[in-house]
């Protein structure tokens, strides 16, 4: 699998997302976000962080870099793209995927391991996972709150584009949406940290699943 | 805009002492202008010139095989192995944070990334120790919501994981809370970047975030007592940028890759004035700064506001010349701001130019050497009077007092604020003893520890430094670390007054006593004086970060209590009861002595506890609340029940020092046993895990409800 990490001024889960793809064998790539062109690779991921400061909407500004623009090319063309946490947020900015993510509901910071629900396997990144099973993953954001418009949210469910939700619904989120998939299946944004949980050494591996499946997907394509 | 005249109300007003005022007049041989006015003020006020502390600070041992760099630069430097080093330093931001909450806190975090990222290393690790007045105060819902979310709010953005800390709440604190920060970074340890300049008329280059007015005189204010008039000094708190502070780490530490940096400086308390000199004064040399060419964000801005703005995320470097085209070109990828703002000079000046006009034309030596130095009078802690009689308690009713009070309850409402795994590489987060992080792409890890007991302090300040420092190399060892070195924030009240400069004292000969035996030597510090409201001091507040090494990450000791599990305590229970959390939470009462701290055994019961890692499951040091809240603590975080065989009130709950409670199994503690015997340690068998129950001898009740006790009891307080 060759992968392309975003980079913008303020990510700071870029060399996490990195590791845990060379982990299980990817070709990895860091692309600036000044940068007008990805190159060509298999996956794109936008990682967490803070990209711009996001003083003003999260992800808003990373959403108009030229990097984006890429992104969005990638898309088009039937790539795939991940975006996790802050990159969820730049992911529905740049509308990519549905909904928006808001402030938490208990308008404060989070960082813990929280389970969740594997809503779907019907996806390369989940795969590896069982529908319905529960895994941990750490969460750690302030704006993880999904919403969306009642259509949108009746057309998630009604299409199986909900790949994550929380069994515990600490922030707030609608349906208690996770993460969420595109309609072609190939883009998932999601809040939790897979790329955190890839490493037996820090006491949890349940991400690696989706890292491995994705590589499997491709591989099987 | 007219400078204004010097009156003996505008020198009192910059927190100059007439005597003082008197030497700049020596030292100038004519009246100061009021940028130079100012420019003294800040390198010699409390913060920046250490003026009452000096004296002590250089009895404090500093070296030792493993200390490539001792105190005096941004941060210490200290030896891993293989080529790498530790670097990290703790810092107070105590007034601000008082002031304005969030951003007080959010720049004290943000100070000491830089103070660590300025030496060359990747920030790791962060810790913060804080201290609130009580809970029933009015001001500590909102001081203790602004100060976390602040803490969180950088360190968050910036992207450096949160791995421990403390938190604590005394009336002592509720007219001046503390904010200690603390950070560590990883750097190759021959490239160590360091502020001495060299070379005469190299570029001084200023790096960063614009100048604004932001912080002006705020070394100045952080040097002062707190009175009803602290609402005014709300704009001398600066304002933090964590996203700037992002970006000023990377191109920091890309430029020094470029090799272009010859020294170089953050700009933290007094801002230009203090990093100029302090570039100046280390390398001898002079240095002459054109203060048009500072960018600024803020139209007209004097000389005086430059000098003194504490502006956040900026730095000043002393360039290479022929490297300044690719220099600046990272700075550019990087959005920041690269100015040449002056250059080293060879005459022994400090020399300020605005336009043209020379705004300060100083001795830069004697702005550095020359600053005030006392050896102020002090007493020694009186003795503290024996413990009174205390009554029969039920200790399960004792055991509640400790884990329902915010004090001792679990603190996740705090750290689950903070990002504590961003980096990928943190294998023990906050909550329950030492942090540990993984040094990144190796087997090895470093874990961190903040500790202090203040009312031991207080009460007797030698031996409450010592236990400082004991308490943190036990928690160090409890997770089979090896302490390597000590870094210390000293929190206290006005020094002129001779009660408080006699606790000063007495915590520097207790801790200086302690590092040395248990061999982590004090590599970096910061003293907080003044930390006082209306003339009433805080508790003396001597707050010990420490870092210890891992040598192999499979040697953490990490597990948790399992069903038919044996406790077994490690060290002597004489049953010291003095100054004890039962004492205070459960009775009300704050008597007696700090228990006394035999150095020699808590070396001799560390290193059995890292010689012994095959056999011991789960550790956990004792400390406030004794053997009963660290059996609690051990049951807590496993789910399962305790049986302790005492239900005497000294042997639960005395807080005699050098001991640590083990989990292990059968056959593992017959090992333990078998080896304590061999070197002569004290250790016993106290009870078993298993049950659903919290058991002291006849006394028992069911674990759950005090679990939801343990993990509600803080937010309750103070959410």
């Amino acid at each position: 699998m060759k992968a392309a990490v975003l980079v913008f001024p303020g990510s700071n889960c870029d060399r996490d997302m990195a590791v845990a793809l060379r982990k299980v064998g990817a070709d990895v790539t860091m692309v600036w976000h000044k940068d007008a062109e990805i190159g060509d690779v298999d996956l794109v991921a936008v990682p967490g962080g803070f990209s711009f400061g996001d003083y003003l909407r999260c992800g808003a500004i990373a959403a108009n870099s030229p990097v984006s623009q890429a992104l969005k090319r990638h898309v088009e063309r039937g790539g795939y793209a991940l975006g996790v946490c802050n990159g969820f947020q730049v992911l529905t900015e740049t509308g990519l995927l549905p909904g928006a993510l808001m402030r938490n509901a208990a308008l404060k910071f989070v960082c813990k391991s929280t389970p969740l629900t594997v809503a779907t396997s019907d996806s390369g990144f989940t795969g590896g996972y069982t529908a319905g099973a529960t895994i941990t993953l750490p969460v750690a954001h302030h704006d993880g709150n999904y919403t969306a418009e009642d259509a949108v949210l009746d057309q998630l469910r009604d299409q199986d584009r909900i790949a994550f939700t929380y069994a515990d619904n600490f922030n707030g989120s609608r349906n208690a949406i996770a993460g969420v998939l595109s309609e072609n299946r190939r883009v998932l944004g999601m809040m939790p940290h897979p790329e955190r949980a890839v490493d037996a050494a820090t006491g949890n591996t349940d991400g690696l699943a989706l890292f491995r499946g994705l590589v499997q997907q491709l591989a099987d394509a | 805009m007219q400078d204004p005249i010097i009156t003996p109300d505008l020198i009192a007003a910059h927190g100059l002492k007439p005597d003082e005022y008197e030497s700049i007049l020596s030292i100038i041989g004519r009246a100061p202008n009021f940028t130079e006015l100012g420019i003294f003020s800040a390198m010699w006020n409390e913060h920046c010139s250490y003026k009452s502390s000096k004296k002590w600070l250089r009895t404090l041992p500093t070296t030792g095989p493993q200390v490539i760099c001792g105190p005096g630069e941004n941060a210490g430097v200290v030896d891993i192995g293989d080529g790498q080093a530790v670097v990290f330093k703790m810092e107070s931001h105590n007034h601000p944070s008082y002031i304005e909450p969030y951003q007080g806190a959010a720049t004290g975090v943000g100070g000491i990334l830089r103070d660590v990222f300025t030496m060359g290393a990747r920030p790791i690790a962060a810790m913060n120790s804080l201290s609130f007045g009580l809970p029933s105060h009015p001001k500590t819902r909102q001081l203790v919501n602004g100060v976390v979310a602040g803490v969180g709010g950088y360190g968050n953005a910036f992207g450096v994981p949160t791995v421990g800390g403390e938190v604590r709440f005394d009336a002592s604190y509720n007219g001046n809370c503390l904010v200690n920060a603390f950070a560590a970074g990883l750097a190759d340890a021959d490239k160590i970047f360091y502020s001495a300049a060299s070379g005469v008329g190299m570029p001084v280059v200023y790096l960063g975030a614009k100048t604004g007015r932001d912080g002006v005189g705020g070394a100045t204010m952080a040097s002062a007592e707190f009175d009803d008039t602290i609402e005014d000094k709300r704009p001398t708190v600066q304002v933090g940028d964590p996203f700037t502070e992002k970006r000023l780490m990377e191109a920091t530490l890309e430029l020094m890759a470029t090799g272009a940096v010859i020294s170089i400086q953050d700009m933290g308390a007094a801002g230009l004035t203090c990093s100029a000199v302090e570039m100046g004064d280390k390398g001898g040399l002079g240095i002459r700064l054109n203060l048009e060419d500072v960018p600024q964000r803020e139209l007209a801005m004097t000389a005086y506001e430059m000098m003194l703005s504490e502006s956040q995320e900026r730095m000043l470097m002393v360039l290479k010349p022929e490297l300044e085209a690719e220099a600046r070109a990272v700075f550019v990828k990087w959005d920041l701001d690269f100015a040449i703002v002056g250059e080293t000079i060879a005459e022994d000046r400090f020399l300020i130019l605005h336009n043209g006009e020379v705004k300060a034309d100083l001795p830069l030596s004697k702005l550095a050497s020359s600053a005030p130095e006392y050896d102020r009078p002090w007493e020694p802690t009186p003795a503290a009077a024996p413990v009174g009689d205390i009554p029969a308690i039920d200790p399960i009713a004792g055991l509640r007092s400790l884990i329902g009070s915010p004090n001792y309850a679990a603190k996740s409402w705090v750290y689950e604020q903070y990002d504590s795994q961003v980096m990928g590489d943190t294998l023990r987060i906050p909550g329950a003893g030492a942090g540990i992080t993984r040094i990144h792409g190796t087997t090895k890890a470093l874990a961190f520890t903040s500790d202090v007991t203040p009312r031991y302090v207080f009460a007797n300040p030698v031996e409450g430094g010592k236990q400082a420092v004991a308490e943190a190399y036990r928690n160090l060892t409890a997770v089979g670390a090896k302490p390597l070195a000590t870094t210390d924030n000293m929190n206290f009240g006005n020094p002129e007054k001779p009660r408080i400069m006699g606790q000063f004292v007495g915590a520097i000969d207790g801790i200086g006593q302690a590092v040395t035996a248990l061999d982590m030597p004090i590599v970096s510090g910061n003293v907080s004086l003044y930390n006082e409201t209306d003339g009433t001091g805080i508790l003396p507040t001597p707050t010990i970060g420490a870092v210890g090494l891992i040598a192999d990450i499979t040697q953490i000791i990490r597990g948790t209590l399992a069903d038919g599990h044996t406790l077994l305590l490690l060290g002597d229970t004489p049953g010291h009861m003095g100054q004890t959390a039962l004492l205070a939470e459960h009775l009300g009462r704050n008597e007696g002595d700090a228990p006394p701290v035999d150095l020699v055994a808590e070396a001799a019961h560390g290193d059995f506890i890292r010689a012994n890692i095959a056999n011991i499951t789960a550790c956990t040091d004792l400390a406030d609340g004794g053997l009963a809240l660290a059996a609690f603590e051990m049951a807590e975080t496993a789910g399962i029940g305790v049986t302790l065989d005492t239900d005497d009130t000294a042997q639960l709950f005395a807080e005699d020092q050098a001991r640590y409670l083990i989990a292990a199994s059968f056959d593992q503690a017959e090992a333990l046993l078998t080896a304590a015997a061999h070197a002569g340690l004290p250790i016993t068998l106290v009870g078993k895990a298993g049950g659903d129950k919290i058991t002291f001898g006849a006394s028992s009740t069911p674990l759950a409800p005090l679990v939801d006790l343990y993990r509600s009891a803080f937010a309750d307080a103070v959410a």
